[in-house]
């Protein structure tokens, strides 16, 4: 037998590997409807920190505790509709693959995911809970396409390029502290709808 | 060279190994997806490493439809992770 033969061996066994140990059901629409929630929120959120918007170029925004918590309320509920809307498509698509909805793939995917986002979403509370507010949206962004890269190892590929665009859109964020909330909507709504097009064009057409 | 593995030597065999050596378990579908490969071409290169007792079979029904499960057994990912050193050592 010629070295040629087994060094494509390794090859295809490292292909295989990697390849099988994907999930690749996540579904384009779970993007899109987490980019519509996300807008949503971000608009309801809106008409609540700024109760008289001045049209000035920079906004300041006193948060009283009442709608520190609306605030709170908003941001969980739109958290909580993307997860659910999320996983009923990305299930009604692993029905279409014959792929279990919590195998081994799908189990590796979420754990990878999560580990830098609760991380994040630990240390936003406690910024939030000290009153550095301004910082709260981009490392939102920041940990969040964090969380993206380090899954993207266990999915469709396309998800590491998101990640590393909300990576650079929350390091730019925090330049411009007082405008968090677009750069928020621009992340988690405009670039999830534009993911989750792309990918059902890609892989559900 | 004696500790290669005759059953490895076919690509898809080996195709079938790799992906079951890192996933739990796997499905027919799965395999015929990823290896790309006809149904009866698959079977029978799944009926050749189940005979020698490197994988194990489960056949249950999943939604009314019949879903067939691949494990890699002990014996099989020893002797997997034998060839895969075998193959180290000849290309050193």
């Amino acid at each position: 037998m010629s070295k040629e033969k087994y060094i494509d061996d390794i090859r295809e066994i490292r292909e295989m590997m990697d390849k099988s140990s994907r999930f690749i059901s996540l579904s384009g629409w779970s993007g899109v409807s987490a980019g519509i929630f996300a807008l949503l929120g971000a608009y309801i959120g809106y008409r609540n920190i700024y109760v008289d918007p001045s049209y000035s170029a920079y906004d300041r925004i006193v948060l009283s505790s009442e709608n520190w918590w609306t605030l709170l309320l908003i941001a969980i509920t739109t958290l909580l509709l993307s997860i659910i809307f999320g996983i009923y498509f990305t299930t009604r698509k692993a029905r279409q693959n014959n792929q279990p909805i919590w195998g081994s793939t799908s189990k590796r995917l979420v754990v990878n995911l999560m580990i830098p986002l609760i991380a994040g979403g630990i240390l936003c509370l406690m910024l939030l809970m000290k009153g550095y507010i301004g910082l709260v949206a981009p490392m939102t962004l920041l940990f969040y396409g964090l969380s993206l890269v380090n899954a993207s190892k266990y999915t469709l590929s396309e998800m590491k390029s998101l990640g590393i665009l909300e990576i650079v859109l929350g390091l730019v964020a925090i330049q411009f502290i007082g405008y968090g909330l677009i750069f928020w909507t621009v992340g988690f709504g405009l670039l999830h709808i534009i993911y989750g097009i792309i990918m059902h064009f890609r892989y559900e057409k | 060279m004696k500790d290669l593995n005759k059953a490895f030597e076919n690509k898809i065999r080996l195709g079938i190994m790799s992906s079951l050596v890192v996933n739990d378990s796997m499905n027919f579908n799965a395999l015929k997806e990823l290896l790309d490969v006809t149904d009866g071409n698959l079977a029978s290169h799944l009926k050749t490493l189940e005979s020698n007792e490197y994988i194990s079979v489960k056949k249950e029904f999943l939604n009314r439809k019949p879903n067939t499960t691949y494990k890699i057994t002990r014996l099989g990912k020893r002797a997997f992770v034998k060839h895969i050193k075998a193959i180290e050592q000849l290309l050193k």
